[in-house]
């Protein structure tokens, strides 16, 4: 699903990620932790193409992101769903759009309206709110939009980046229950968090790997935590 | 995509690609009131243009029987010079044909004044020499010292000749008058450019979150063009209706080819500025689209 061979990125001349080699395989459920600042949503931004390797290569779906055109870009995202950390919404459409924009872009008919679209709104909690915009929500409600608008799709791979930060305890449980859900479904997730207890929570559930970015390498966490 | 299906789509209207794009009100007054102005001048460039390419037409056609030599000689020698003024014009540069009038010709020229039953043969009536001349003519100066010393009793007679600058300055005129329309076209196109661009980079979070959710650079860069071909052709359909208005409302004098009272269209010419919306429209799709895909293209 993502493949990389010793990829590494930097926005500058000093690379922040580097010798990043991994191979995420369909179906897998991974977490990815590390210290605020060192490069989790760099990695993310690398696997939806935001974000070009500026060494080795990034292949998702088989393909390497470097090669892809901008057509090819906005059709591989369209198989990719993801939660962004700042939510990256539209302020100006009430949030029931901005969950449908990814089928509204593809020229999916239905959009907002669909019975579909209702339910999703209704699991995130926000059938109340749907009518508001964006900045009227508050943080805990913007990233259950965002979670419901990376799988508005039906995405083969989910790449959620803080995506429980704002939500309490028992919200976040709930988040966690769909991805794990869709995980049994067969999508491929990988969740960047701080959030110890949470990746506790989806071993209880699922079979979740943990990688851990330090000092701008990548390893695979032990099983101790 | 294809230009046409690009247009089609344009002219449906894709609601939902334009409610996704925040709209725009300061750029939406400006284009629509630039397109407007440069329509309004634009009719005028037109009207100057092919007014005073009907003035140039109706000149040169004018001049180009404009001379005539009269030959008064001796009826022993008129044979003689009018062949002698022949030869000299056929040597002459800028002479396309030279043919001397036969006398029924003569004698329908001089019927309305002295009647049809005039016997030019025993009258002293010169024998004139009609002279049709290239676009570039002749030299009346040299031609007259040649005649002067070939044929005594030529007298050549240009006087229609001095409207020849006119001509000139006619045809200049014309071309000034393309000049201005295609300068109209690309001040437009540059304002156009000027007001997409602002209208995008005051969108850059728009195009990016777009871009993050899967919208292909075509699907963005409609809504935007939409939006402006759409003002841009409602802009210069208002400027041209005004521009027409002011033309139809110019004073007209009834002597022909007063160049001022002529600046006007005649019959079909109307349909002329009429082609001047759909220009716009199209100047804008294209600089919208241009600006547009630049933008998408800082953005990954
Ligand atoms: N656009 C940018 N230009 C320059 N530096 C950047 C840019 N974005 C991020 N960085 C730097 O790159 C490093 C990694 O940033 P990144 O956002 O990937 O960290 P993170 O692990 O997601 O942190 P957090 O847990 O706080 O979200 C940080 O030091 C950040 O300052
Ligand atoms: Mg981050």
């Amino acid at each position: 699903m993502i493949d990389m061979q010793d990829a590494a990125y930097g926005y500058g001349a000093e690379p922040i990620l580097s010798d990043m080699t991994l191979r995420l395989a369909p179906g897998s459920f991974h977490f990815l932790t590390g210290p605020s600042g060192s490069g989790k949503t760099t990695f993310l931004k690398l696997c939806y193409g935001e974000l070009l390797a500026t060494q080795g290569s990034v292949t998702v779906f088989g393909q390497d992101t470097a090669t892809l055109d901008r057509n090819a870009i906005a059709r591989s995202r369209q198989r990719i769903g993801v939660v962004h950390q700042d939510c990256a919404f539209l302020d100006h459409l009430p949030i029931a759009e901005n969950i449908a924009l990814p089928l509204t872009v593809s020229g999916r008919d239905g959009g907002a309206s669909d019975a579909n679209m209702r339910e999703l709104i209704a699991w995130v909690g926000l059938s109340a709110r749907a009518a508001a915009h964006p900045p009227e929500l508050s943080g805990g409600e913007r990233q259950r939009a965002a979670l419901a608008r990376a799988i508005i799709m039906d995405p083969d791979l989910i790449l959620a980046d803080e995506p429980t930060g704002n939500v309490d305890w028992e919200m976040s449980l709930r988040l966690l229950q769909l991805l794990c859900e869709l995980n049994r479904l067969g999508k491929t997730i990988v969740i960047a968090t701080h959030d110890l207890a949470l990746i506790r929570a989806a071993k209880a559930q699922v079979q979740a790997r943990v990688l851990r970015i330090a000092d701008g390498k990548l390893s695979a966490a032990g099983a101790n935590l | 995509m294809s230009v046409a299906t690009n247009l089609m789509a344009l002219l449906r209207g894709e609601v939902q690609a334009d409610r996704i794009v925040p709209r725009t009100g300061q750029t939406a007054r400006l284009t629509l009131a630039v397109s407007a102005a440069m329509a309004f001048l634009a009719v005028f460039a037109l009207a100057l243009s092919l007014a005073s390419g009907q003035l140039a037409d109706r000149w040169s056609a004018a001049l180009a029987q404009s001379a005539t030599i009269r030959l008064s000689a001796a009826d022993d020698q008129i044979e003689i010079q009018t062949r002698a003024i022949l030869t000299v014009l056929s040597q002459t540069p800028g002479v396309t044909e030279a043919r001397a009038m036969s006398d029924d010709e003569q004698r329908a020229l001089l019927e309305p004044w002295f009647g049809p039953d005039l016997p030019v043969g025993d009258l002293p009536v010169p024998r004139l020499i009609e002279i049709i001349e290239d676009e570039t003519g002749f030299d009346a100066a040299g031609l007259r010292q040649r005649l002067a010393a070939e044929a005594p009793g030529a007298v050549l007679d240009d006087h229609t000749r001095w409207r020849r600058p006119l001509v000139a300055a006619a045809d200049r005129l014309r071309m000034l008058g393309w000049l201005s329309l295609s300068l109209i076209l690309g001040a437009t196109a540059a304002m156009i450019t000027l007001a997409a661009q602002a209208a995008l980079a005051s969108n850059v979070q728009v195009l990016r979150v777009m871009r993050l959710v899967g919208a292909q650079d075509s699907y963005i860069a409609r809504a935007f063009v939409r939006r402006f071909t759409h003002r841009a052709l409602t802009g210069a359909a208002i400027g041209a209706a005004l521009g027409m208005l002011a033309i139809a409302l110019m004073p007209r004098a009834a002597q022909e080819g007063a160049f001022l009272t002529g600046l006007g269209f005649q019959g079909l010419d109307w349909l002329w500025p009429l082609t001047i919306p759909p220009l716009a429209a199209v100047t804008a799709f294209w600089a919208t689209r241009i600006a547009a895909f630049r933008t998408l293209k800082g953005l990954r």
